[in-house]
């Protein structure tokens, strides 16, 4: 086993975790940024779709322009990428256990910022496990980054943002949408978005659920079936369609478990995706040392993902003494700032208040375990 | 559904066509199956209409490509004599063997 020892390790190289490794090491630090995929910018080349917001945030640029920019920018930036490298483990002493193909690596680091990122939630019916019954976010990766079908006839469950906008993106791949069914009485994701599906011709069943898929080596139909108000199907609602891909859009769940290894402390919040790491207004745990951002932290989106990485990257540079106190703290205003605008409106106010939660639990946490902390 | 056809994307209104990939061929159970450099094993085969890459080892049931992002580990096949190699996550090379894996691997 070979050991790498580094200022900061940045864990993941998705939008939170490039923009944490640039920030880092712009400001002078030795970074180095750890992925396990063959390429950088994690699910940002799928995202085909403008970003929403306002120009500071890149609004009206599609996500894969967006991850071509970063990865520009943490080229010049000097910090070292290193790809097809699992980070399997954080142990004591901050040291990550990295295994890339035949190779075994222990990095030590003064800093770990953790961006590991989050997954899609699964839902269980019969018929559930068949081939051809996927993540909607592996079908956007499967025709925006691979460009290859799923399958000809698709139907999507979950009306959110991510349901609404990879039905979109299947129907500009020229795959057909049978419909998209909801359990809740009403479309969960923005109507401008919604409203582009109907015009379509994709019907949005709310209050419908999947009774279940069936075929026999991979999905050739499925049945769906209305809801009544306490969620039970209503007998002689049932409906058979005949596709061959089901989509699930019911979520995501923050990838915590090295977090959880490193001793950090968590609360759960159901509005960010589940249990989830304390952190402070600079995204330090509740291990000083150990600093998280993105989806890992709890689930977002890109936009709120890229300023949590900044955040995190000034953060570890002024704990190096890379920026002194006033500069880093002009520049983590700037992003809190930005932060802050993400997380309004309808969606957002949600997302604020659960945020501000996790922020203040993990003050009482400080109040409670260290002598004179938190003040 | 039966899927007949190749299943890759041409002519999309956002998306500019790919740079000319390099063609290689990759062997599903001793069969040919065309594929790009550049591309995970995962979608050459799904692009061939391949969508059962693996048996569960009790009830021998078929798994297919469930997250596309290396987390789920439902399309591991054997590859290059190689079990549990996650198919969403390893590139093609020209001459790959693949097979499905059934139960565990060997």
């Amino acid at each position: 086993m070979r050991k790498i020892s580094t200022e900061v390790a940045v864990i993941g190289a998705g939008p939170a975790g490039l923009c944490a490794a640039i920030e880092a090491a712009k400001a002078g630090a030795q970074v180095m940024l750890f992925d396990e995929n063959v390429l950088p910018g994690g699910q940002l080349f799928k995202q085909i779709h403008k970003f929403f917001g306002s120009k500071e945030h890149l609004a009206g640029i599609r996500g894969y322009e967006i991850g071509r920019q970063l990865l520009k920018e943490v080229e010049q930036s000097g910090a070292q990428v290193m790809l097809n490298s699992v980070a399997y483990g954080i142990f004591p002493g901050l040291s990550i256990g990295v295994v890339q193909g035949e190779h075994h690596y222990e990095v030590t680091a003064k800093k770990i910022i953790l961006a590991a990122g989050g997954k899609e939630n699964y839902m269980s019916f019969p018929g559930s496990t068949l081939p051809g019954v996927m993540g909607a976010g592996a079908a956007q990766t499967l025709i925006n980054v691979n460009r290859v079908m799923p399958g000809k006839r698709v139907l999507m469950v979950g009306s959110g943002n991510v349901g609404l906008i990879v039905s979109y993106q299947l129907l500009q791949a020229g795959i057909s949408v049978a419909a998209i069914v909801e359990g809740a009485p009403l479309i969960g994701g923005y109507g401008v978005h919604a409203g582009k599906i109907r015009r379509a011709g994709v019907p949005i069943l709310v209050s419908h659920t999947i009774k279940e898929a069936y075929g026999k080596n991979a999905v050739e139909g499925v049945v769906i079936a209305a809801l009544d108000e306490q969620w039970k199907i209503i007998p002689g609602s049932e409906q058979d369609m005949a596709v061959d891909t089901i989509c699930l859009a019911v979520g995501l769940s923050p990838m915590t478990e090295l977090a959880w290894m490193a001793g950090c402390e968590f609360i759960f919040i159901p509005a960010l995706g589940g249990h989830v790491p304390m952190h402070d207004e600079n995204m330090a745990t509740t291990n000083p040392d150990l600093l998280v951002a993105g989806d890992v932290t709890g689930v977002e989106e890109a936009s709120s993902a890229m300023e949590e990485g900044k955040l995190a990257g000034i953060a570890a540079a002024e704990a190096l003494g890379y920026l002194d106190a006033g500069e880093a703290e002009k520049r983590k205003t700037e992003v809190r700032q930005r932060l802050s605008i993400l997380r309004t409106g309808l969606f957002g106010e949600k997302r604020r208040s659960a945020k501000s939660s996790q922020i203040d639990a993990m003050k009482n946490y400080l109040k409670k375990n260290l002598p004179g902390g938190g003040m | 559904m039966e899927i007949t056809e190749e299943l890759r994307i041409k002519n999309h209104p956002i998306l500019q066509e790919p740079e000319v990939q390099k063609e290689v061929t990759i062997f599903y159970n001793g069969e040919p199956v065309k594929a790009y450099e550049g591309e995970p094993i995962s979608a050459a085969l799904m692009a061939a209409g391949i969508r059962t890459f693996r048996r569960t080892v009790r009830r021998n049931e078929p798994r297919g490509v469930f997250c596309a992002i290396g987390r789920c580990t439902d399309c591991m096949m054997v590859v290059d004599g190689r079990p549990n190699t996650r198919t969403c996550m390893t590139m093609v090379q020209d001459g790959m063997r693949i097979e499905p894996q059934f139960g565990f691997g060997k």
